[in-house]
């Protein structure tokens, strides 16, 4: 700092808590709703403290015992399908993208440049865009309520191929050139040197892809029908249909923090990656 | 940049890149492409007939007040999130950037939202502001003896997305911000200092100008975001209403095609909506080669 100034700093302690409890005021209060039981929310205002009820509103979201108007699928269950998906995202765009931007950078073939504007061009084409065509090519195939539904259709990832195609570009030449020499052939380099290479890209890629597999809604939304293959996410939805007085809002809150966990955990302890993944991918 | 040292083999360039292709041209160009076909068809309530109608759906869309009123949400809402969210962002890295002591708890808090779900953000949002349980809706109503009803008020129906919308998207530009105002040369702000410039005036004169690549990224970003990655916020908040009210357009490329069955103008409104996001896409990238020069 230039210069010190008390009352700046000051200031500067204060605009940041005020911003801090802001942030964290819905965390804290569902914490707060999914410890008491469903009559003390309703009656407003509902308690600003926790209560005692911790256990009996988390188990009974996920064996599904909660008796809201909405749904009251197990959460249990659909906890582990977000799980199954985000990582089988996450795994499948860094396996996916490692390979194709190895081959864009270290091959020369034919239509190597179309290649690479063809993946390029995927990041104008959100699902969100292109909802009900894709639902018809997923449900033609009989992928519909399966982990090959949820997650295929997702794999594809420009930005990640981008992100490794940068880095792969930065490796020495003499990298390369040693290999062969040591009688190296392409996919022994690709293991033995550029993987190692890229740990710390792909320890980046993995806690942003696992954010964005775990909190996928739309296209799960579409692609599954039946209740056992709901992520969370789309499940902790449909809980809420009850209206207000009918859901069980303790049982909702606690699926909502259940919901967070995984993601927030990611965050919070691959923090040092997770900014240098964003920061690398929107290069 | 182009290696100078590659491997030689005819096939295997192709296999390793076979497993991007497929899934691209699968489930991203022909999904694309069928929307931009059936954007120009129309299909019977049954799906038995399909007939070719040139640009009419476009027509019909054009001429459509609901269409154009979905218009109007989206972009009084895009707009108010990127504002809101660069503002209190920036003014948040701003004020990180001076805390040396418990900088790293302030951070750690500030990028949570970041990892919450759009539809567990606005599970959580609705829970605050419902009007007959919610906190928030009762502390305004003691406090202050204002009605707070997202159900059948409009502008509180907006106020509520957009806040949902902001409070998660805060995360991700205050990093960069942060990124950004870090990487300013210490040497600048102290020979401002030593001209007798004092922090309110440095920010203006050194640090926003030299943020403003940041800020015009995060504009389109948010843009983006606002677009697009905010469907489960309204879905799980005011599904579009109270009437249309919130409607943005990718809910109502939703509603229409996937709730209302009517595929022709919901592929013609997807066929819009790219062209929108290929504009901003473009409107980035062009932007990025100039921030490579500055």
């Amino acid at each position: 700092m230039v210069e010190r100034r008390a009352t700046l700093g000051i200031l500067a302690h204060v605009v940041m808590i005020l911003g801090m409890l802001i942030v964290a005021f819905p965390l804290y209060l569902a914490f707060v709703a999914s410890t008491h039981a469903s009559q003390e929310i309703v009656q407003a205002p509902m308690p600003m403290l926790p209560g005692s009820h911790f256990w009996e509103n988390y188990s009974a979201a996920l064996t599904g015992h909660g008796g809201g108007a909405g749904s009251n699928a197990p959460v249990g269950r659909m906890m582990w399908v977000s799980l199954v998906t985000a990582l089988v995202i996450t795994v499948g765009k860094i396996a996916v993208s490692l390979l194709s931007a190895f081959a864009l950078v270290y091959f020369r073939f034919p239509f190597r440049s179309l290649f690479f504007w063809a993946i390029f061009v995927t990041l104008m084409l959100p699902v969100e865009v292109r909802i009900l065509p894709t639902y018809k090519v997923v449900s033609d195939l009989g992928m519909l309520n399966s982990y090959a539904g949820l997650t295929i259709p997702l794999i594809a990832s420009a930005t990640a191929t981008f992100l490794f195609r940068q880095f792969f570009l930065t490796v020495p030449e003499e990298l390369v050139e040693a290999a062969r020499i040591d009688g190296a052939g392409p996919m022994r380099f690709f293991w033995d040197v550029l993987l190692p290479l890229s740990k710390t890209s792909i320890a980046a890629l993995f806690v942003i892809q696992f954010i964005y597999g775990w909190n996928q809604y739309l296209w799960p939304l579409l692609a599954t029908t039946s209740e056992d293959m709901y992520p969370v996410v789309v499940g902790i939805k449909r809980m809420i249909a009850g209206g207000d007085s009918g859901n069980e809002w303790n049982i909702v809150m606690a699926t909502a923090i259940m919901a967070m966990l995984p993601p927030a955990v990611v965050v919070i302890f691959m923090q040092r990656w997770f900014v240098k993944g964003l920061v690398d991918t929107e290069k | 940049m182009e290696k100078r040292v590659r491997f030689s083999s005819a096939w295997l360039p192709w296999v390793l890149l076979a497993p991007q292709v497929v899934i691209i041209g699968v489930f991203f160009f022909w999904p694309a492409a069928q929307a931009v076909l059936q954007s120009m068809q129309v299909q019977d309530s049954f799906g038995l007939s399909t007939e070719w109608a040139g640009l009419s759906n476009f027509k019909a869309l054009f001429g459509d007040s609901a269409y154009l009123e979905s218009f109007k949400s989206t972009a009084i809402f895009s707009i108010l999130v990127a504002v809101l969210g660069i503002a209190l962002s920036l003014m948040l890295a701003i004020f990180a950037d001076r805390v040396i002591k418990g900088a790293l708890l302030y951070k750690t808090m500030l990028i949570v939202p970041y990892a919450v779900a759009p539809a567990v953000a606005g599970v959580l949002w609705v829970f605050m502001f419902s009007p007959s349980i919610g906190v928030v809706a009762y502390g305004l109503a003691k406090s202050f003896g204002f009605e707070w009803n997202h159900l059948l008020n409009s502008t509180h129906a907006m106020s509520l997305i957009v806040a949902a919308a902001v409070w998660k998207q805060i995360s991700y530009n205050f990093l960069f911000f942060l990124a950004g105002l870090q990487s300013i040369p210490k040497s600048l702000i102290e020979a401002a200092a030593i001209d007798g410039a004092r922090p309110w005036r440095r920010f203006w004169t050194i640090q926003f100008p030299l943020l403003s690549p940041t800020t015009f990224f995060l504009l389109v970003i948010n843009m983006v975001y606002a677009f697009f990655d905010t469907f489960a916020i309204i879905d799980a908040t005011t599904q579009g209403g109270p009437g249309r009210d919130t409607v943005i357009m990718v809910y109502k490329v939703y509603q229409d095609g996937v709730k209302g069955g009517d595929i022709g103008s919901s592929a013609a409104q997807s066929v819009v909506l790219m062209l929108i996001v290929v504009s901003l896409t473009v409107l980035q990238f062009r932007y990025v080669e100039k921030k490579v020069n500055y």
